[in-house]
């Protein structure tokens, strides 16, 4: 091997024994430091934007929710905020409050199922085994109120689905009560474990300029000191209504985007709380009955736990989308990796890539590239052409089926 | 044949293939593993690699990307692997039929030997759906 350069090539993925996800990197190293990074995706894709057109309202939330199993009631939040924000529709305030409480309610079981990941990434599985042991209750929370432990299906626009009766509040109350004393565990563990600290603080830092310049969201920018929240900036749903903190911590690395995330699941057992107490006296119904989508376009934010997604539906009086536009939290946080992990060692690259918290399900894009010429060969038309012709495909297969069945 | 497949029900290791899932039902994997389920009391272990394993896991509508790939991971399988289709997506692609993307169910690209229906399906039917493999390898040894 004559050749003059030092840099390796170490290859992580697509399918690799820590990631639940199939996503590729490949992390040019020198010696035990990273020098560059190269991100592929795509393992993901399955066309939700387009999808979306084939659907009507009502049932886009429930596609939208299956972008990302985590963040499943995070696109249907902001989903039905921009189709309400075409309408211009009032949501009655109890289903302000029950939408309130579920996105909470997702957060703590994200920052807790992050917390758990993170541990088995630094092969500390306890931290692991005992955050998801926490979570589980969370989850039976979901199934009491909503009848699943994931996928929701709790928003509807102008409304939501379901109700929460008054007998299940004391129940959820009391997990939620439940629920501070292992994380207040977890907390002091993350500020004082001399493993966690001696793995996780001056790792994988990212500057406030970092931060801002690419654009990074939710817990990665917050614990840079950038105090980016659109629940707190643009408040929606009931999130202007109870009281709570932003929380914001300043060193920018792995230690500190675990302490924003622990500290901000107890500002949404706050949040939670507040809403069930007020959903003893608010009853004003929880459906806005929302019949039709006027023509027009409208914009859709919530604070997922990753950070902002942001949802764009254009109607034209039908009751379809015309165009439908998904921007999910990890798009922006994902390249954040390219300062983050660069210049640390490889032992540290697997937290780092973990912990801006990344959904590849959410993430994903599709650009199909001629190895040759490096040009761009699909566009927008071509992924029309695709589509039609998969439509063709299947009626041809079903009118065949059909046929047998009627002959 | 028979014999192994007899010595494979006893402890099962399972590889874990994420083809174009929405996360949820991986999640619900690794819950499996932690102690209110705790699928370990039963020998059943995720594995890093396919060499290893027993049966393999897969989640997801297989996209036009993944497949090749799957493909490939399924046959460097040591023999006898089962397949086993989690989720709604890999049994019947749910709502992504009609994708661009080519979208594909499991069992149009191999064999598959259960199904587990469910989005996701709980971690209880994938205990259940595991077992009645078992069961059904079991019998048909039996005959």
């Amino acid at each position: 091997m004559a050749t003059k350069s030092k840099t390796q090539i170490i290859p992580i993925g697509p399918y690799h024994p820590l990631q639940e996800e199939p996503e590729f990197f490949k992390l040019h190293v020198e010696g035990e430091k990273v020098v560059k990074l190269e991100i592929e995706l795509g393992y993901n894709h399955r066309g939700i934007e387009k999808l979306a057109e084939g659907l009507t309202y009502d049932q886009i939330p429930f596609l939208v929710e299956r972008i990302c199993g985590i963040c499943s009631s995070s696109h249907p939040f902001a989903s039905v905020n921009a189709m309400e924000d075409i309408a211009d529709v009032d949501v009655p305030l109890r289903a302000k409050y029950i939408r309130t409480f579920i996105g909470e309610l997702e957060r703590i079981h994200s920052h807790l199922l992050w917390l758990g990941l993170a541990g088995h990434f630094l092969g500390y599985n306890t931290v692991w085994m005992w955050a998801w042991k926490q979570r589980e209750p969370v989850l039976d929370l979901f199934e009491l109120i909503t009848g699943n432990r994931n996928h929701y299906a709790m928003f509807k626009p102008g409304g939501v689905r379901r109700d929460v009766a008054d007998e299940d509040i004391p129940t959820a109350m009391r997990l939620l009560e439940s629920l501070e004393k292992p994380v207040m565990m977890f907390t002091k563990i993350a500020l004082q474990d001399p493993v966690l600290q001696a793995r996780l603080k001056n790792v994988g830092v990212l500057t406030k300029e970092d931060c801002v310049e690419l654009g990074a969201l939710g817990p990665t920018s917050r614990a840079s000191g950038v105090p980016w929240d659109v629940r707190h900036d643009h408040p929606y749903a009931a999130y202007g209504m109870v009281d709570w903190d932003v929380i914001v911590t300043q060193n920018g690395d792995v230690f500190d985007k675990a302490v924003v995330r622990l500290l901000e699941t107890f500002e949404s057992v706050k949040i939670c709380v507040q809403c069930l107490e007020k959903l003893r006296e608010v009853k004003d119904g929880i459906d806005a009955e929302l019949k039709e989508i006027p023509p027009g376009e409208g914009v859709g934010h919530h604070e997922a736990p990753r950070g902002e997604v942001f949802h764009y539906a254009r109607s034209d009086g039908t009751n379809r989308p015309i165009r439908y536009k998904v921007r999910a939290p990890s798009f922006m946080n994902v390249p954040t990796n390219h300062r983050a992990v660069v210049g640390y060692t490889v032992s540290d690259a697997t937290i780092t890539l973990a912990a801006i918290d990344p959904c590849y399900c959410c993430t994903e894009r599709m650009l199909v590239v001629d190895a040759n010429s490096g040009k761009q060969v699909m566009g927008w038309k071509d992924l029309l052409r695709l589509s039609q012709e998969k439509t063709h495909r299947l009626m041809e297969k079903y009118n065949s089926r059909m046929d047998r069945i009627w002959t | 044949m028979s014999l192994k497949i007899k010595a494979l029900t006893k402890s099962i290791w399972v590889f874990h293939m994420a083809a174009s899932p929405c996360n949820n039902c991986d999640i619900e994997i690794l819950d499996l593993l932690t102690p209110r389920f705790d699928i370990e009391r039963f020998g059943i272990q995720l594995v890093g690699s396919i060499r290893h394993a027993d049966a393999v896991l897969v989640t997801g509508s297989i996209n036009r990307k993944v497949r090749k790939r799957l493909k490939r991971v399924l046959a460097q399988a040591a023999q006898p692997c089962f397949v086993i289709a989690l989720g709604n997506c890999s049994c019947s692609m749910e709502m992504f039929g009609t994708s661009y993307n080519d979208n594909k169910p499991l069992d149009e690209i191999t064999d598959v030997h259960a199904y587990i229906a469910g989005c996701p399906p709980k971690p209880e039917a994938m205990i259940q759906g595991v077992v009645a493999l078992i069961q059904a390898q079991l019998a048909a040894l039996k005959k």
